[in-house]
């Protein structure tokens, strides 16, 4: 074990895979010599050589474009994005490529690659560098959508993704990397190295992608989250003084629905929060099939506590940010909610 | 027939370009050819791309040392010298203090354009009220050349009460209709096609305004930019296409961007259209060749593309240290210097400007930026507020706010 934060743990993934198979590839904006903007991919260069780890012009059509044709041969290629904001250039090589190939050719071609790329604000981003696109990939068939919330998912999030036989969105919550990030940024920001999570399996680590995992345990409520969020929902909880059940998702497609449903059906009550906006957001496909799975369980309504249907503010950016105060109005709504007083 | 054959290589390898120099290592720009200046000559304004074909690959400069020499050195009268580095030094001015304040927690982020200067202010200088320009981050020169109020630009970088663009967007991602400024967009690429798209606007309105679109060598890699020169080459509108070279972007040198092969003017030959290598440090020579294009797109002879040779002397933006990437002392090795420096020089041998005055512009505009900075405080910063409402970003989303976003703004509480 060791104690890493997200960066450390991004790295020491693709260094474990890259390690033990030369299929492994690593190359976007700046990911070569200089190790990525966020350095994720630091040091990688220097140890496995540069047709292995190598920066490519800045088109994010050709990035991803080059991985299909890479994964296609037989190689396994981890793209980075620089940020998740400039992914749209090759959001069609992802959908109608990269998603598709295996189906449409009756598994006579498949595209195993990673597109890695940093999501999420509160880094006084602007609206080009803090958005949380998730749902844009979660809609098309044949991608797999994961997003970690600590360094040690990270890493085993990420061997997996490379593992994996079909195209995986791995996000990173960049508000994330150098700590639990709770949503109070007016707090100072506690870091990675005194967090359970913090502490990193050595060698092959693999969590398997598709396994919700549970962050804190209670009767009262669940709240289904991802990424930063669920670092929020834990200091909603703790500030509520309830017994909630945070249930981190880790991964959206694949979605492990039996945690969800087990859990909804023992509390009653559900809050769903992303960062992400609110319509068409992945909180909608949660919402309904919690409805469709556990409706005779409910207590109350579920409700969504999300980023606005607006683009992103520089300025206002904690007013979007759905922080720990939002969450708690939402709970203690859902808490508060009975069928009597409905009527 | 001998039909000789290649022999095949053992095993392939990948290509992949690496610049000559990395930190540590000696700066070296042998590579980068720079014929003598006034040696390129000047083409008539209904040339061919196929007749300009060496001018992609040379370098148009006209300042040789304290002259200016070559055919085009007839095109930059002294006052519009004198304009141009007043311009420029309230550039630098500005830059400094937006560097300073980002430093100071005023703000979040800055990108300045030390090095770059000549390019935006000399190529504003030579178009027309009502020419729209797409400009990346680092043209802050073409608001300056115009005397846009610095108090307004401030604003934005402060996110503060008074900022027209109301917190929304990320500092230096200014808009400005009125000045032939377009709202610009952090995403790289996307405008240099829309800047061909208002040229073609005002063709098909039988308009005499032009369009000038900007990028980086480094974003000539995106599609955008290749869709840009598809339609530009097709509907020959009114446009300037530049291709600001400043050999890095970000950590990459411009090889990654396939300026190992090709110069970025060179591209052009492969659509048709006319295209020049400039010396950006240069301002008579950014000035006389904007003029040129912009006379060519308002004959209606079509877009110009031009690569602009410079060096970004600065770091990327505030978020990064160049000397992970390139060696420190790089910036002094350029081979086409300063062009602040150049241009004073210049003016200084023509008699038409001294130390004593140079000094001087330099404290005034500094003070005037000064000014700016200390009313703009007084209207907020992003660390200490007054910041524009909450309730703003719900705003402008549509024309009219949909139901759904009235429900969202009210849930917020604002
Ligand atoms: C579509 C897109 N991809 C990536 C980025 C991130 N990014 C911002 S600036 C930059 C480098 C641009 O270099 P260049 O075009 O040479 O311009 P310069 O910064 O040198 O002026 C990159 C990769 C972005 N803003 N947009």
């Amino acid at each position: 074990m060791a104690r890493m934060n997200m960066i450390e743990a991004i790295r020491d993934a693709m260094d474990t895979a890259m390690g033990v198979d030369k299929r492994v590839v690593v190359f976007g904006e700046d990911v070569g010599y200089y190790g990525g903007v966020f350095r994720c991919t630091q040091g990688l260069q220097k140890k496995y050589g540069k047709s292995r780890v190598f920066d490519t012009p800045i088109n994010e059509s050709g990035i991803i474009g080059v991985a299909i044709g890479m994964a296609a041969y037989g190689l396994r290629p981890v793209a980075e994005i620089q940020f998740a904001d400039y992914v749209y250039p090759g959001y069609d090589q992802i959908v109608s490529e990269a998603a598709r190939l295996r189906h449409r050719s009756a598994g006579d071609f498949s595209a195993p690659l990673v597109v890695r790329m940093p999501c999420g604000g509160g880094i006084h981003g602007g609206q080009t560098h803090s958005q949380s696109p998730e749902a844009l990939f979660t809609h098309v068939a044949g991608l797999k959508t994961v997003i970690p919330s600590n360094p040690s998912d990270a890493k085993g999030m990420l061997i997996a993704a490379i593992e994996d036989d079909d195209p995986v969105i791995y996000f990173e919550p960049k508000r994330l990397y150098n700590g639990p990030f709770d949503g109070h940024h007016d707090q100072p920001l506690t870091s990675w190295r005194n967090h359970p999570l913090g502490e990193v399996p050595d060698g092959h680590h693999r969590v398997a992608l598709g396994e919700a995992a549970l962050r804190s345990e209670g009767d009262d409520i669940t709240l289904l989250v991802y990424g930063t969020l669920v670092h929020v929902a834990l200091a909603a909880v703790r500030e509520l003084g309830i017994a909630a059940d945070v249930l981190d998702l880790r991964s959206l497609i694949p979605l492990d629905l039996e945690a969800i449903v087990r859990s909804v059906k023992k509390t009653g009550r559900c809050v769903i929060a992303h960062e992400a906006t609110l319509t068409s957001g992945f909180g909608a496909e949660l919402s309904a099939l919690v409805q469709e799975h556990c409706f005779w369980h409910l207590e109350a309504p579920i409700e969504r506590v999300t980023g606005w249907d607006t683009p992103y503010p520089h300025a206002q950016e904690w007013y979007y940010f759905p922080g720990p105060e939002r969450l708690k109005k939402a709970i203690r709504h859902v808490l508060d909610a009975t069928p009597a007083k409905q009527s | 027939m001998d039909r000789r054959r290649i022999k095949p290589v053992e095993a392939l390898s990948l290509h992949v370009p690496e610049p000559l120099v990395r930190p540590g290592d000696k700066p070296d720009f042998s590579h980068v050819d720079i014929p003598e200046p006034g040696k390129a000559r000047r083409p008539p304004e209904n040339c061919t791309a196929m007749d300009i074909r060496d001018l992609a690959r040379g370098v148009v400069r006209v300042l040789d040392g304290n002259r200016a020499v070559g055919e085009w050195a007839q095109d930059t009268d002294l006052d519009t010298c004198v304009k141009g580095l007043r311009a420029m030094i309230k550039v630098r001015a500005y830059d400094e203090r937006m560097l300073l304040a980002q430093r100071q927690g005023k703000t979040s982020f800055y990108m300045q354009c030390k090095g770059e200067e000549a390019i935006a202010v000399g190529q504003r200088l030579a178009l027309q009220p009502g020419d729209m320009c797409f400009p990346t981050y680092r043209q802050q020169g073409l608001l300056i050349a115009q005397d846009y109020p610095l108090l307004e630009m401030i604003c934005q970088i402060f996110s503060n009460s008074h900022d027209t663009l109301r917190g929304r967007q990320l500092p230096v991602l200014y808009s400005s209709k009125e000045y032939g400024f377009f709202s610009l967009s952090g995403n790289l690429g996307t405008q240099f096609v829309q800047a061909v798209g208002w040229a073609m606007a005002s063709a098909i309105e039988g308009n005499d305004r032009i369009a000038s679109g900007w990028i980086g060598e480094g974003s000539t890699a995106e599609s955008d930019f290749h869709s840009a020169l598809v339609f530009a080459s097709v509907y020959k509108p009114p446009v300037i296409l530049n291709v600001v070279n400043n050999q890095w972007a970000i950590s990459s040198f411009q090889g990654v961007s396939g300026g190992e092969s090709i110069t970025f003017a060179e591209r052009a030959h492969g659509y048709g259209i006319p295209s020049l290598r400039v010396d950006g440090n240069d301002f008579l020579a950014v000035y006389a060749v904007s003029r040129w294009a912009e006379q060519r797109a308002r004959a209606n002879l079509g877009p110009t593309l031009i690569e602009w040779l410079t060096y970004r002397v600065g770091p990327h933006s505030t978020s990064d240290d160049p000397s992970q990437y390139r060696p420190k002392e790089e910036s002094e090795a350029w081979p086409l210097g300063h062009p602040i420096e150049r241009l004073k020089n210049y003016l200084i041998a023509q008699g038409r400007w001294s130390e004593e005055q140079h000094e001087q512009t330099v404290a005034e505009l500094q003070q005037e930026v000064l000014d700016a900075t200390r009313k703009a405080e007084t209207y907020g910063t992003l660390d200490d507020g007054p910041m524009p409402s909450a309730t703003d970003m719900f705003e402008g989303v549509y024309k009219e706010m949909p139901d759904h976003l009235k429900r969202q703004r009210q849930k917020l509480g604002v």
